[in-house]
C-alpha cells in the first residue's frame, strides 16, 4: 500500500503537475512537495508526490553498490583461481 | 525506466550476493517491515539467494492486513448509511470484516466507490453535493498526508459533505509493541522506505540505541535490498547498531518536513486496534478537534455489531512474525486470493498473497 514510484514532472501549474511515467502522462498534486520543479523525478504515492528524489544520491548510491559488488566478484575469482592452482 | 531500472542490474546483483555470502558468518533474523519489501523479496527470489544463516521474517507492514474487523465492520456500517457513498482505495474492498465485506456491501446495494486517491474522493464530493462522500482513511504514513491534505483541500474549497473515517497507522509505535511482546527476536531490521521517505530515518534511531537492533532503511528494487543486507551483515558482524539509509535517494533523515506538518496539523496521535497485536497506544491516528466537522465517526452514530474473528485463520500471528503462511491450515486450501478468508492473502502486499503469488521462498 505504501507503493510509490519515480515520475518526472513535465509541467506545474500551482499546487498541480503534469507528470509522465513510463510514456503516460497524468496530473499529481505537489502539496506535499511544494520545492519539486519541471524536470524532477518524485516518489508518486496515491496521486500525490510524497518526496524529490536526488540524482546525485542515486548515483552515489550506484558508485558504491558497484564498488561492493566488484570486491565480491573479485573475492570470487581469487578463489577461484586458487582451486585452479590446489589442482 | 529511470531511477528503477539501474537498481535492477543483475551483474550487480551477482557481486553484492557474493559480497554478502563472504562476509556473513553469525545466524541471524532479519525483519522487513514493510508488505512492499515482502514482495519484492520474494517476487526476486532474494531469500534463495541469500545464504542459510540469513533467515527473513515478514512483518506487520500492510495497512489493510493490519486494519481490525471491527474497523472494517465500523466502515460496512458506514456504507449502509442513508446517503452516504463510501470511497476507499481498492485493496480494502475484498477484505472480509465479520459479516462480509466492502464489495459485498456495495454487491447488496450499498455504493462503495473506489478512490485511486483522496483527491478522487474529493471529486466525487464535489460532484454530490447533496451526497456525504466518507473517504477510508487506511494506511501509514505514507499516505496520511495525503488524506491530511485532502481535509484541508475540503476545508479551503468550503466542502462540507467530505468525511475521513481514520484508521490510519503508526509504524515506530507497533515495532516498540512487537520488540517489547518479545515473542520475536531479531538482529537486524529493514525500515520502510517510503514510510520514511516522509518521516525519516530518525524515528528508527530507539530501536538501533534502545533495543541493539540494526536497522536499514531501504528501497523496493532488488539492489537496494540486497545492498540493506549487506549493510546489516556489516553491522551484525562488527556489533554495531546504528540506524542507516540504503535509498538515499528518496529518504533523509528528517524526511519531508511539509508532509509531516500537514499531518500533524490535521491528525493527532490516538489509540489504534492492530489484528493480531491488539490495542497500541498512540499508533493511530485521529482528526484534531479543529477538523472535526470532517471526522466520521463524530458526525455518523456508527453501529458495526459484535467482531467476529474468522476461526482458523492465523493472520494476526503471521503478522507478528511468529508464524508464515505455510502454518496455516487454511492456506491454499480453504483461504485463496479469490476466496480470501484472512486479509493477509487479500492484500497484494500481504504475507499470504506473496506467498501464494511467488511461492515461499525458503
Amino acid at each position: 500500500m505504501c507503493l510509490a514510484i519515480p515520475a518526472k514532472i513535465i509541467s506545474i501549474q500551482d499546487k498541480e503537475a503534469v507528470i509522465e511515467i513510463g510514456g503516460i502522462r497524468r496530473e499529481a498534486s505537489l502539496w506535499l512537495t511544494p520545492e519539486a520543479k519541471v524536470g524532477d523525478y518524485v516518489l508518486l504515492h496515491t496521486g500525490f508526490a510524497i518526496a524529490v528524489l536526488d540524482e546525485d544520491e542515486a548515483r552515489e548510491t550506484l558508485e558504491l553498490i558497484e564498488a561492493v559488488a566488484r570486491a565480491g566478484e573479485e573475492e570470487e575469482n581469487e578463489e577461484r583461481s586458487e582451486v585452479k592452482r590446489s589442482e | 525506466m529511470k531511477f528503477v531500472d539501474e537498481f535492477q542490474r543483475s551483474d550487480l546483483v551477482k557481486g553484492l550476493v557474493r559480497h554478502i555470502c563472504d562476509n556473513s558468518h553469525k545466524k541471524v533474523r532479519f525483519m522487513e517491515f514493510c508488505g512492499g519489501h515482502t514482495i519484492a523479496i520474494l517476487k526476486y527470489g532474494i531469500r534463495q539467494l541469500l545464504p542459510p544463516n540469513i533467515e527473513m521474517l515478514s512483518g506487520p507492514g500492510c495497512p489493510v492486513c493490519v486494519t481490525d474487523n471491527a474497523d472494517i465492520d465500523k466502515a460496512i456500517a458506514l456504507a449502509a448509511v442513508p446517503g452516504v457513498i463510501l470511497t476507499t482505495f481498492g485493496d480494502m474492498l475484498k477484505v472480509p470484516g465479520s459479516r462480509g465485506s466492502l464489495q459485498e456491501a456495495k454487491a447488496n446495494g450499498a455504493d462503495v466507490r473506489i478512490a485511486y486517491s483522496t483527491i478522487d474522493a474529493l471529486a466525487i464530493a464535489r460532484e454530490n453535493p447533496e451526497r456525504l462522500v466518507v473517504f477510508l482513511g487506511v494506511g501509514f504514513e505514507t499516505t496520511a498526508p495525503t488524506i491530511a491534505t485532502s481535509v484541508l483541500m475540503a476545508e479551503q474549497e468550503r466542502i462540507t459533505n467530505y468525511y475521513v473515517l481514520s484508521l490510519n497507522k503508526l509504524c515506530p509505535p507497533v515495532i516498540k509493541a512487537l520488540l517489547d511482546s518479545g515473542e520475536v527476536k531479531l538482529n537486524g531490521l529493514i525500515c520502510p522506505g517510503h514510510v520514511s521517505a516522509v518521516i525519516g530515518s530518525e524515528p528508527w534511531e530507539f530501536i538501533a540505541r534502545d533495543y541493539g537492533i540494526p536497522c536499514v532503511v531501504s528501497g523496493f528494487e532488488p539492489l537496494d535490498i540486497l545492498q540493506c543486507v549487506d549493510m546489516l551483515v556489516a553491522q551484525v558482524e562488527s556489533g554495531r547498531s546504528e540506524v542507516e539509509i540504503a535509498y538515499k535517494r528518496g529518504v533523509t533523515l528528517a524526511g519531508n518536513k511539509q508532509a509531516i506538518a500537514l499531518m500533524d496539523r490535521v491528525f493527532e496521535p490516538g489509540e489504534a486496534i492492530w489484528r493480531g497485536i491488539g490495542d497500541v497506544a498512540n499508533s493511530g491516528l485521529k482528526i484534531r478537534a479543529e477538523y472535526s466537522r470532517f471526522d466520521a465517526e463524530r458526525h455518523f452514530e456508527i453501529k458495526p455489531g459484535e467482531t467476529i474473528h474468522p476461526a482458523g485463520c492465523i493472520c494476526g500471528d503471521i503478522l507478528r512474525g511468529i508464524k508464515t503462511p505455510s502454518d496455516c491450515k487454511l492456506y491454499k486450501t480453504v483461504c485463496t486470493p479469490e476466496r480470501p478468508v484472512g486479509p493477509c492473502m487479500v492484500s497484494a502486499e500481504g504475507s499470504c498473497a506473496a506467498y501464494y503469488l511467488y511461492g515461499e521462498g525458503r
